[in-house]
C-alpha cells in the first residue's frame, strides 16, 4: 500500500510495468511468485554445484523442511514484527499444533480424522492456547513479555515431556497417519507430494497474511507497536488486537506443527526446545522483520545454509589438498549456533532492517538515503526467483 | 475535614507545594468519603452506567461530578465539577501541575478517578469501579462449572474421547468469558451492571462514546505515514472483519476505499493535502501537531479534547490553529475542551474558561469575567506582598 505509491527511480521500463502490475494484485502477483519458485528450486537442485551436495530427492525434502520454518516464521513475523510483541516461546505452539495433529491422527488415540480437517482443528487449538498465553502477558511489554513468553516455551514441551500417560513422555507419540489427500499418495520414499502440499500452505498462508496485514487490522497491529496509549486513545481495543496477534501467529505455528508431524510420523518433545523459538526468531530478524517476503526468504535461506551448505563447508575443507589451520579442523554444523550469532552481531551493525526489509523499515532505518528505495513486490519476486 | 471539600478556600495557600507530612496525612483522610455517601454514589453510577447516549441538541456533552483523583498523598485533581454544553469551546487553563492534563486523562479514560463520576451525554462512564474483584470469578465460574460437569462424565463413560471433548468445552467457555471480559460487548457490560458490578470506561470505549482527543507531547504513530495514521483513528468506524479482510470481500474493498477517501479528507480539512505518502515523523512540528487533530477526528467524535494544541508553534503556525479550531466548531458541529498556556489562543476562542490550581477549580466562567478574577491572577502572579 505504501510501497505502491513509492516514486521508483528511473530504471528498466518493462520492469516498471512488472512492479505495477505486482503492485496492483499482490495477491495474484504471491501465487504467481510462489509457483516460479515452486518450478526453479527443484531446477537449482538439479545445477551444480547444488546437485553436487544431495540428490535431488533429497533436495526436495530438505524444501518442504525449510516449508515448515518459513510458515513458522510468517506467523512469528505477526506477532513480532508487525504487533511489536516480543516472543520467545513460539515453539510452544508448534509443540501443540504437532501434538494435537497426533492426537487426532494416530494410533494412540484409535482416531484418523482427513488431514484438511485436522490442518483446521491444530489452527484453532494452537490459536486458543495463543489467546490462553496471550490473555496473562496483555499489560507486560518489552523484556517482561519476552520473559514470560520464554517461560511458556519451556512449560509447554515439559508438559508434554512429564505427562506420560497422555503423551507417551520422552519417545513421543509414532505411527502418525501421513496425510490424506483424494487422488494423491503420500509415502516416505517419495517427497514432491510434501513439496507440493508445503508450497500451496504456504502460498496460502502468504496470502492471507498479506491481506490481514494490509487492512485495519493489520494498522491497528502497527499502530499498538508504535504507541500503545495513542492507539487505545484512538479507538483501539488494544487487548482484542494483541490477543488477535498471538491467535494469528499461534495458529500459523499450528499449521507448522501439524504438517510436520505429519511429515515425519511422529512427534516428540525433543523437536520443540526453545532453540527452535530463537531459530525462527532468529530467521524473522534477519529476513526483515515486518516483510512477508523476507521472512519467508530469511526462514528459507538460513535453514538450507543450516542444513545443507555447512555440511558442503566440511566437505569442501576436508576435500582440499592442503590443510588449513582451524578451518580445516572446525567442524560448522557444531557451531552453526555461533555462527547464526555473529550472523546476528553483524546484521545489527551494518543492516539492521534485515536482509529482505519492508519499504518501511528500510526508510525507518534509513532516513536519510530514502531516495533511493525500491517496490518492495516486485524486488521481492527477484529475489524469490534466485 | 470540610474546608478540603471546599477548594475556594485553600486553594490560595501559596506555599501549598511544600505541605509538610502532617498536612498530606490531613489532606488523605480529608478525602475519605463516609459510607453512605459512597452508596449513594455507587447507587448513581450504576443507575446510570447503561443510559442510552442522550442526543438532546441542547444538553451538556460531558458532565463531571466531583471528580478526585489521588496519586499516593499527591491531590492532582480535588472535588472539580464541571460541565461542558453542546457546541462549545470550553478551555481549561492553569499554572504548571494544576492538574490540566490529570483531569484530561480522567476524561479520556486513562487514569480512573479516587472519587466522583463523568458522564457522557448522560451515560456514567468512568468512576472508581465498583466490586471490580466478582469479575474474574464470572469468568472463572462457567469454566470450572462445565469442568466439574465434564469431569463427572468422563468419570462414569470411562472414554478418553469424552474427556477430550469435555476439556475442550471447558477450555471453549473460560476463553469465551475470558474474550468476552477483555473485549467487554455491550451484552457483557448489561450482565456486569446487572450484578452490581461497575468497571470505568477505557480509552477506547470513550472514543466510541464520542471523544477524541491529541496529546500535549505528540504521540503520533511515527513509523506510520500521515494517510495510515489518519486510517488508524478511523479504526472503529470501519467494519470489515479478519474474514472480509483476508478474504478481500466486496465489504473490505468498500471499507477501504471509503476511508481512504475520507482520510484524505481529513488531511485536507487540517491543511495536510499531498503528505499522506510520509511517514509522520519526517513531517515537521507544527504539521504533526495538525495530524494528530486529523487523526483524533477520524473517529467522528463529537467532543475533541486538544492538549495544548498550539504548544511550541511560531505565532503564525497559532493562528492557524486558532482558525482551524473554530472552523471544526462551525463546520463539523464540534465540541471542544481544550488546555493551552497561550492566554491568546484562549481568551480568543473559548467561550468559558475553568481555571485549576492546584487540583482544584478556583474560578470558572466567559474569558471576560476569569481575566478579572483576583483569584486567578493571584494563581498566576502570586498574591500581593501587602
Amino acid at each position: 500500500m505504501t510501497a505502491r505509491r513509492l516514486r521508483l527511480p528511473a530504471s528498466n521500463p518493462q520492469l516498471d510495468r512488472i512492479r505495477t502490475l505486482a503492485g496492483e494484485h499482490r495477491s495474484l502477483a504471491i501465487v504467481v511468485a510462489m509457483v516460479i519458485a515452486g518450478i526453479v528450486l527443484p531446477i537449482l537442485a538439479l545445477v551444480p554445484p547444488f546437485s553436487g551436495f544431495q540428490q535431488l530427492d533429497v533436495w526436495i525434502g530438505g524444501f518442504s523442511n525449510a516449508g515448515v520454518f518459513v510458515l513458522l516464521a510468517l506467523g512469528l513475523n505477526i506477532v513480532v514484527g508487525l504487533a511489536g510483541l516480543l516472543d520467545l516461546g513460539y515453539a510452544a505452539f508448534f509443540a501443540i499444533g504437532a501434538y494435537t495433529y497426533a492426537y487426532g491422527a494416530s494410533p494412540f488415540t484409535h482416531l484418523h480424522a482427513p488431514f484438511i480437517l485436522m490442518l483446521v482443528i491444530c489452527a484453532v487449538v494452537a490459536a486458543t492456547f495463543g489467546v490462553l498465553l496471550g490473555a496473562p502477558t496483555l499489560r507486560l511489554r518489552g523484556d517482561y513479555l519476552a520473559i514470560v513468553t520464554l517461560g511458556f516455551g519451556e512449560i509447554v514441551p515439559i508438559v508434554f515431556l512429564n505427562s506420560d500417560k497422555y503423551t507417551n513422555g520422552t519417545n513421543g507419540i509414532g505411527g502418525i497417519y501421513k496425510p490424506d489427500i483424494p487422488l494423491v499418495t503420500f509415502d516416505l520414499l517419495n517427497p514432491w507430494p510434501f513439496y507440493l502440499l508445503m508450497l500451496v500452505i504456504v502460498t496460502i498462508v502468504m496470502v492471507l497474511a498479506y491481506r490481514v496485514q494490509e487492512s485495519r487490522i493489520g494498522r491497528a497491529w502497527m499502530a499498538i507497536r508504535e504507541d500503545e496509549l495513542a492507539a487505545a486513545s484512538n479507538g483501539l481495543n488494544t487487548v482484542t488486537t494483541k490477543l488477535l496477534a498471538f491467535a494469528l501467529g499461534a495458529s500459523t505455528a499450528g499449521l507448522a506443527g501439524a504438517f510436520n508431524a505429519a511429515k515425519l510420523t511422529s512427534v516428540d518433545p525433543g523437536q520443540f526446545l526453545s532453540t527452535v523459538s530463537f531459530t525462527i526468531l532468529a530467521m524473522v530478524v534477519l529476513g526483515g522483520m515486518g516483510n512477508i517476503w523476507g521472512v519467508a526468504l530469511g526462514a528459507f535461506v538460513i535453514y538450507t545454509i543450516q542444513v545443507v551448505l555447512l555440511k558442503q563447508l566440511n566437505a569442501f575443507f576436508e576435500g582440499l589438498p592442503f590443510h588449513i589451520p582451524l578451518l580445516s579442523d572446525l567442524n560448522f554444523v557444531q557451531y552453526q549456533f555461533l555462527l547464526y550469532g555473529l550472523a546476528l552481531v553483524f546484521m545489527m551493525l551494518f543492516r539492521p532492517e534485515g536482509l529482505f526489509p519492508s519499504q518501511r523499515r528500510k526508510r525507518e532505518l534509513h532516513a536519510a538515503d530514502a531516495a533511493s528505495t525500491e517496490a518492495g513486490a516486485a524486488a521481492a519476486l527477484e529475489e524469490s526467483a534466485l | 475535614m470540610s474546608d478540603m471539600r471546599q477548594p475556594l478556600e485553600t486553594s490560595s495557600d501559596p506555599v501549598a507545594e511544600t505541605r509538610d507530612d502532617a498536612a498530606v496525612e490531613e489532606a488523605l483522610t480529608a478525602v475519605e468519603i463516609d459510607p453512605e455517601a459512597a452508596a449513594a454514589e455507587a447507587e448513581a453510577i450504576l443507575a446510570t452506567a447503561t443510559a442510552p447516549l442522550s442526543d438532546r441538541p441542547s444538553g451538556n456533552i460531558l458532565t463531571a461530578n466531583n471528580v478526585t483523583k489521588r496519586f499516593g498523598g499527591l491531590i492532582a485533581v480535588n472535588d472539580v465539577s464541571f460541565t461542558i454544553p453542546e457546541g462549545s469551546i470550553v478551555s481549561l487553563i492553569g499554572p504548571n501541575g494544576a492538574g490540566k492534563t490529570t483531569f484530561f486523562n480522567i476524561i479520556a479514560g486513562i487514569y480512573d478517578p479516587t472519587a466522583g463520576r463523568i458522564a457522557v451525554r448522560d451515560r456514567t462512564m468512568v468512576a472508581r469501579p465498583i466490586r471490580a474483584w466478582l469479575e474474574p470469578v464470572l469468568w472463572v465460574a462457567p469454566a470450572v462449572v462445565v469442568g466439574i460437569i465434564s469431569a463427572f462424565v468422563v468419570a462414569a463413560a470411562n472414554n478418553d474421547i469424552v474427556g477430550f471433548i469435555g476439556g475442550g468445552l471447558t477450555l471453549a467457555a473460560l476463553v469465551t468469558m475470558l474474550v468476552s471480559a477483555i473485549a467487554r460487548p455491550d451484552w457483557y457490560q448489561r450482565l456486569l451492571i446487572r450484578l452490581r458490578i461497575f468497571r470505568s470506561a477505557r480509552p477506547n470505549d470513550m472514543v466510541k462514546a464520542g471523544i477524541g482527543r491529541t496529546f500535549q507531547n505528540i504521540r503520533l504513530f511515527q513509523n506510520m505515514t500521515a494517510e495510515e495514521n489518519v486510517l488508524v483513528g478511523m479504526h472503529i468506524k470501519l467494519e470489515a472483519t479478519l474474514f472480509d479482510a483476508m478474504f478481500s470481500t466486496p465489504k473490505n474493498q468498500r471499507d477501504e476505499a471509503r476511508a481512504r477517501a475520507r482520510a484524505a479528507q481529513l488531511l485536507e480539512l487540517v491543511g495536510l493535502n499531498g503528505v499522506g505518502g510520509e511517514l509522520a515523523k519526517n513531517l515537521p512540528y507544527g504539521d504533526q501537531r495538525r495530524l494528530e487533530v486529523a487523526r483524533a477526528l477520524a473517529s467522528d467524535p463529537s467532543l475533541l479534547l486538544l492538549d495544548e494544541p498550539a504548544a511550541g508553534m511560531n505565532p503564525r503556525e497559532t493562528s492557524d490553529m486558532m482558525a482551524l479550531i473554530n472552523k471544526l466548531r462551525t463546520d463539523l458541529g464540534l465540541t471542544i475542551l481544550l488546555i493551552e498556556h497561550d492566554m491568546k489562543v484562549v481568551m480568543g476562542i473559548s467561550d468559558r474558561v475553568t481555571v485549576l490550581d492546584h487540583g482544584e477549580m478556583i474560578a470558572e466562567g466567559t474569558p471576560e469575567e476569569v481575566r478579572k478574577n483576583p483569584r486567578v491572577i493571584e494563581a498566576y502572579l502570586g498574591a500581593p506582598a501587602s
